[in-house]
């Protein structure tokens, strides 16, 4: 009963588009905000914050660089995880290259050295479709891993070949390092991620959001009606990139603190991204959060009731784990091949009805 | 959703007229002319030695039987191909080589024999997309949106809306396109083209596949377009009724060749165009 759009009327073209057009939902979506930003950071516990909250924002920022690519361009990449690592190897190079430097403004220049790597792997995408472009970035996951774990400039000569993010604070507050508050990395996350979800809203309703989608749809009707097919592939591959590397650069300096390039960065991380996107749903930017916080949290949450709660091996549960986010995965593709955020739109058109449907 | 009523907007859309893309040719002058063009893929030659002009502000039919080459012929002239041999001149100026999107921006628009809307955009989506050459604002104005980016894109929409009004489809605006029934998805697309504004329109079949309402509505489009806007065009329609109609001038083609150019009246007497619909055989 609270999600009515009647006597909502529209009267200018700028209300019209806004991204929340129904008043209670616009409502609800800025409490929920301040919810996020003025409690979350003092009821939260330490396992909440590492286990939850900071990977499900990590993990929504390269969702989200990843729709804009897949979702919004329709071009389909497996080299996810190799540009989180280019973001996080920058970040580390920044952060101990430039100690004075703000995280922020690292984490920012991260994101856009990635943008140019991303433009030059994303090269390929002018020639080639589909499968055929999915396997030539597959090329730049493995290079780019290759690349950090061959040349020791990358991890400053370190001989573990692990990079380990240094202490650095936001108003005299420890960000990063080992002694940073839990709370303080979360609320950094939440900054970028709320901020760059705004703008990820407003170049995809744009001119520029529509050049991708019509790049998507239909490329050569795209190009006689007068999109570039270069500038709007390449402009998407540098702006997924750029948030891509800003979530790498948040993984490692924000989240887990240390980071060796195999392991953190390797294809699984790529796969996750792409299955985050696919079932949050394609060209949505709530599908970006609802693809990551399904894959981040999911597992947790079963292996909290199964270990938890009914007291069972971890080991079993850990298997049980995996077959289960399997057969859902399949279930929502199935049930709803537009995925979760699709699922959501469809509820709020029953709800706009309920409970009287005619 | 509700429709949207702004009615500062709708002052503006009253004085608000679309107007083909702006140039200093005269109307009845001659806008596109297309010399002694060839065309060919390997051995087969779609268009063999074809000249014709298109005059301004006319509507010009190009028919001929399947294969004749009419559909290369469009691509020709927005640069979707690049003939082997022979000149286009576009404005009073001979071109070479260009690509698609340059054509775009001196405002050759076109439709599709096969639809081509963008099938997971809206109507107002698509129509927006006609006008992208149209839109200025760099990368980091529209990462902004709130500001100059916005303040463009509700003027565009203006500008959308009024086509949207011109074509009865305000009931569709916010659905997608893949949902559409055939002849609406049609006027969707004849929509997206004039979003840009264009100086030379280029219609692929329009009608193909339509009743005889649809066709009625769309010739009416087709008639306001060239009448209210000063558009030219250019298209390409197997309803002979249709074309005698409303062209005011024809060029048949068949196997790659013009054998006729003239008025519908001079066009319908002639004798090897008669041939060609009939299917004499060719005496090569």
């Amino acid at each position: 009963m609270l999600y009515r759009e009647a006597g909502d009327f529209k009267t200018s073209y700028a209300a019209d588009q806004q991204t929340f057009p129904i008043k209670s939902e616009r409502y609800l979506f800025w409490a929920f905000m301040a919810f996020t930003f003025l409690v979350v950071p003092f009821i939260a516990d330490d396992y909440w914050v590492n286990s939850i909250l900071v990977p499900l924002l990590v993990w929504s920022m390269v969702a989200l660089g990843l729709n804009i690519l897949t979702g919004y361009c329709g071009q389909v990449s497996l080299g996810t995880g190799g540009f989180m690592a280019v973001g996080a190897f920058a970040c580390y190079k920044l952060m101990t290259g430039f100690p004075e430097l703000n995280i922020f403004i690292v984490i920012l220049l991260s994101g856009a050295v990635t943008a140019g790597v991303g433009v030059l792997f994303g090269l390929p995408s002018l020639r080639i479709k589909g499968f055929y472009l999915a396997v030539a970035t597959l090329a730049a996951q493995f290079f780019l891993v290759w690349m950090f774990n061959k040349f020791a400039w990358f991890y400053n000569y370190s001989a573990s070949g692990q990079i380990t993010a240094p202490t650095r604070t936001v108003f005299g507050i420890e960000v990063t390092g080992p002694s940073a508050p839990p709370w303080a990395a979360y609320l950094a996350c939440l900054v970028l991620v709320f901020v760059f979800a705004w703008v990820a809203r407003n170049l995809t309703r744009g001119r520029i959001g529509r050049s991708w989608m019509a790049m998507r749809d239909m490329d050569i009707a795209a190009e006689i009606m007068g999109v570039s097919p270069l500038y709007a592939k390449l402009s998407a591959f540098a702006i997924s990139s750029f948030y891509i590397g800003m979530g790498g650069a948040m993984l490692f300096s924000l989240y887990l603190g240390a980071a060796e390039v195999t392991e953190a960065f390797g294809i699984e991380k790529s796969f996750s991204a792409l299955f985050m996107v696919i079932i949050g749903g394609l060209g949505s930017i709530l599908g970006s959060f609802l693809g990551a916080a399904f894959i981040v949290l999911f597992p947790v949450l079963l292996k909290n009731i199964m270990v938890g709660y009914f007291g069972w091996p971890t080991d079993l549960a850990a298997h049980f784990q995996i077959m289960i986010v399997g057969g859902l995965i399949i279930f929502f593709l199935i049930v709803e091949p537009h995925g979760l955020a699709q699922l959501w739109r469809l509820t709020k058109e029953k709800l706009r009805l309920w409970p009287f449907p005619y | 959703m509700n429709a949207p009523v702004d009615s500062k907007s709708l002052r503006a859309a009253e004085q608000f007229q679309l107007s083909a893309h702006q140039d200093d040719i005269a109307k009845g002058d001659v806008l596109l002319k297309v010399e002694n063009v060839s065309l060919s893929f390997g051995g087969v030659k779609a268009i063999s030695d074809i000249s014709f002009d298109v005059r301004k502000g006319e509507i010009r039919a190009i028919i001929g039987p399947n294969g004749a080459g009419k559909t290369s012929m469009l691509n020709v002239i927005n640069g979707f191909y690049h003939p082997q041999i022979g000149t286009i001149t576009y404005r009073g100026q001979p071109r070479h080589a260009m690509r698609s999107t340059e054509a775009a921006r001196q405002g050759i628009s076109r439709t599709f024999q096969n639809i081509a809307l963008f099938k997971g955009m809206s109507t107002l989506d698509n129509i927006m997309t006609g006008r992208i050459t149209l839109q200025k604002r760099n990368v980091f104005w529209q990462a902004l949106w709130h500001g100059p980016a916005m303040r463009e894109d509700i003027e565009h929409r203006r500008a959308v809306e009024h086509i949207i009004d011109f074509l009865e489809i305000q009931a569709i605006r916010h659905t997608p396109v893949g949902r559409l029934p055939y002849g609406l998805q049609k006027r969707v697309e004849l929509g997206r083209a004039l979003a840009a504004e264009p100086a030379l329109l280029l219609l692929d079949e329009p009608m193909a596949g339509m009743n005889l309402e649809e066709k009625e509505d769309m010739s009416r489009f087709i008639l306001d377009v060239n009448d209210q806007f000063g558009t030219t065009i250019a298209l390409i329609e197997h309803d002979m009724g249709v074309v005698m109609d409303i062209s005011d001038r024809v060029v048949v083609l068949d196997y790659g060749r013009k054998i006729g150019d003239g008025t519908p009246d001079e066009v319908s007497k002639n004798q090897d165009v008669i041939d060609a619909y009939l299917g004499v055989p060719h005496d090569e």
